[in-house]
């Protein structure tokens, strides 16, 4: 790898017809690096890919290659190949016929095509299988095939968009440590689309996290996984205990009335933070000689420690342990300072764009009207800005009389004493607290009270 | 045990009594055409005659000339024409390609009798004289819904991500179109070809309107009926019909079972 940038996105936007799919993203790839975009589901990573392998067309931005903007080249005029998710291998050719199809646009004599056929067909292990007709293959040597037909081209990138997608575990792992080996040994640029976090984690050189079309961190898998800048990465990267608490001074953070010394600083004085602690950095220690006692609330194997859940009056902390404890038993617990990471407070907010209607006391957000305390200020149709704190948005259920909107579940976090929950409904999304973990995609009520509207001017 | 006999043997009556109505008129037509009497009821002897006769009448030979002059032309033009709208319907918008698509098919179910007289009005409004032409255009114009029909299905099959991986691997989208989609709905294509053919070699109606003069094979025994039909003619159109049509079903099984054979290795994996 060198620091030569030979991808560079610049302010990117991509939508497809009003849907934001990605939003202002910047972001560089060196030369001969293991790139991996993660994050769930409709975040933008296979958009991200696409646009770089030149099937869609960002809406704005640069995309430059070596300096270049190959934003309008279309894909047969990039020195990018692709591997599928469902690898796409054409089922009326052969393997062999399959992996030189690309050589032969390009016109090699012949000669030249099968040397390097045959040269590739031995990097992915697949050598006298030439003549096998593609469906003939099982799903890891359809991966095989898939890979050698976008590398005997030498691409100077190559994209893989959920490549290991459709393997079993064992496969999936033989797989990526494959895949790592043959990526060093060409000294190829990889990018590669995942939701696995464990996968970005053991192959990436440096790990690109995305959520709603915005790139939320950049950075090698220790940095992310040990520094999270913000509680969905940390939530989204392995399991964490994610606590507010209040940065007293540089080294000192309060977390639930108690002060502990961590590794921080460069905060502002009592300002409140989010504080995130891995599971595995959370030692179990005697009662007596605890700042913390709790009690166990269940414990579960997972193969090579247990889980514990610990219940310290109201916030439970979730424990990777080796030793084993009993469900009910009374136990201490020790949080080292180097286990504590402190991030910058996320504001988590509603503000959405409303119309002012102070004669009835309302606003309107997207055609549904909210009764609120409308300045005397405003006058009848201002457009206006709404803030709803999250605290303030009562979810009931859908079909509830009382419900002023409804829509659906986005995502939940557990933010230790409560879920933080992002419901879709329509237009916008809405950030609510709840109690209980709820679903991905169930429907549900939401209500305002008419003090917890704030109406403000635009800006 | 006597209840399974008896079972069988009603269920094996039942579809022998049903073949026996659909085929007895064609095979009474095929064994009589081997005949040596004028008379069909009356069996004299076995005989070429009726066949030698059909070689040496120069009306005959040259209505099948027509016949199949015009199925080849007009299933080849159809062919191509169709396979392009079926890959420009693929890649429409879901709502425009709905509207297309349905329209493109109506022709299907449209009466002969209706598609035939239309088709002669347009012809006369536009001052279209040559029967043969005529003939060809008609039955381009019926032959093309049943091409879309067949090719239609077969792009649905195929992956969008073919194409972009043909474009990936540095082809044009031409080339993309050439290399990769035909071959991939290849089958699709030659079950359209084969169902425009015969669907021309066996069409009497709107050839019967639109032909202005040309006669073929169909038209010639339509006209020739009433002075007794040669029973080899018929014979004639039958055999080449049955044939394509069984080719068209038994491709269409073996991909079914071919398919299946598939889905099942994957489900295994």
């Amino acid at each position: 790898m060198n620091d030569k940038h030979l991808i560079e996105l610049i302010d990117v936007s991509k939508d497809y017809s009003g849907d934001v799919a990605l939003e202002h993203v910047n972001l560089y790839i060196k030369d001969g690096e293991f790139l991996t975009l993660l994050g769930p589901s409709g975040c933008g990573k296979t958009t991200m890919l696409r646009l770089i392998a030149g099937f869609i067309q960002p809406t704005a931005g640069r995309i430059e290659m070596d300096g270049v903007d190959i934003a309008n080249v279309p894909p047969y005029k990039r020195r990018i190949n692709t591997v599928f998710q469902k690898y796409a291998l054409f089922p009326h050719l052969n393997v062999f016929d399959n992996i030189a199809f690309g050589l032969k646009i390009r016109k090699m004599d012949k000669k030249t095509i099968e040397e390097k056929v045959n040269a590739m067909l031995e990097l992915v292990n697949l050598r006298g299988y030439g003549k096998r007709s593609v469906d003939q293959l099982s799903g890891g040597q359809q991966q095989r095939v898939a890979i050698a037909r976008a590398l005997v081209n030498e691409p100077q990138v190559l994209l893989l968009d959920e490549p290991l997608g459709a393997l079993d575990l064992k496969l999936r792992k033989e797989m990526q440590v494959e895949l790592k080996r043959m990526q060093q040994r060409l000294g190829i640029t990889f990018i590669y689309v995942t939701h696995d976090q464990e996968e970005a984690l053991t192959m990436s050189d440096t790990i690109v996290v995305l959520k709603d079309g915005e790139i939320q961190q950049i950075g090698t898998p220790t940095d992310i996984y040990n520094e999270p800048k913000n509680p969905f990465v940390a939530d989204f990267i392995g399991e964490s205990n994610i606590i507010p608490g209040i940065m007293l001074q540089d080294y000192r953070v309060r977390i639930n009335g108690l002060t502990y010394e961590c590794v921080d600083a460069g905060f502002k004085r009592n300002v409140e933070v989010d504080v995130v602690v891995r599971p595995e950095d959370i030692d179990i220690v005697p009662p007596e000689a605890a700042r913390i006692r709790g009690v166990v609330q269940s414990v579960v194997f997972m193969g090579v420690h247990y889980e514990v859940d610990v219940d310290c009056g109201g916030y439970e902390w979730i424990i990777h342990t080796t030793d084993y404890v009993a469900v009910g038993e009374t136990v201490g617990i020790d949080i080292p300072p180097d286990a504590i990471h402190v991030m910058k407070k996320t504001r988590s907010m509603n503000i959405f764009d409303g119309i002012a209607y102070p004669a009835d006391g309302l606003v309107t957000i997207d055609g549904t009207d909210f009764p609120a305390a409308v300045p005397a200020a405003f006058s009848e149709k201002d457009e206006v800005l709404v803030q709803i704190a999250p605290k303030d948005v009562v979810l009931l259920a859908p079909q509830d009389e009382d419900a002023q909107l409804t829509g659906y579940v986005k995502a939940c976090m557990f933010l230790g004493t409560h879920y933080e929950v992002t419901v879709d409904c329509g237009e916008n999304d809405w950030i609510a607290f709840s109690d209980d973990f709820m679903e991905d995609g169930a429907e549900t009520g939401l209500r305002v009270a008419r003090e917890a509207v704030t109406v403000s001017a635009q800006a | 045990m006597v209840n399974k006999k008896a079972r069988g043997f009603f269920r094996g009556t039942y579809l022998g009594l049903m073949l026996l109505f659909l085929y007895a008129p064609i095979l009474i037509l095929i064994v009589f055409s081997f005949n040596e009497s004028k008379t069909l009821g009356n069996w004299t002897g076995f005989t070429f005659d009726w066949y030698a006769k059909l070689f040496r009448s120069s009306e005959i030979m040259d209505a099948l000339g027509v016949t199949i002059s015009v199925a080849l032309i007009s299933s080849v033009v159809s062919t191509a024409l169709g396979t392009l709208a079926a890959i420009g319907l693929h890649s429409m918008g879901r709502r425009r390609r709905a509207v297309i698509e349905n329209i493109s098919q109506l022709p299907m179910v449209n009466p002969d009798l209706v598609t035939g007289i239309s088709l002669m009005l347009l012809f006369l409004f536009l001052g279209l004289r040559d029967g043969y032409t005529r003939l060809i255009i008609a039955h381009i114009t019926f032959n093309l819904p049943y091409v879309i029909f067949s090719v239609l299905p077969k792009l649905r099959q195929s992956s969008n991500m073919l194409y972009e991986a043909a474009l990936d691997l540095g082809c044009t989208p031409a080339m993309a179109l050439w290399k990769v989609i035909i071959p991939d709905i290849l089958p699709g294509i030659v079950s359209g070809f084969i169902l425009a053919f015969t669907l021309s070699i066996d069409d009497f109606v709107v050839s019967f309107f639109a032909g202005n003069g040309v006669d073929n094979l169909s038209m010639y025994i339509y006209a020739s009926a009433r002075r007794g039909v040669n029973p080899a003619l018929s014979t004639l159109i039958f055999v080449p019909v049955v044939t394509l049509l069984l080719i068209v079903n038994i491709r269409s099984i073996r991909e079914e079972r071919r398919r299946e054979i598939q889905s099942r290795k994957v489900d295994m994996k």
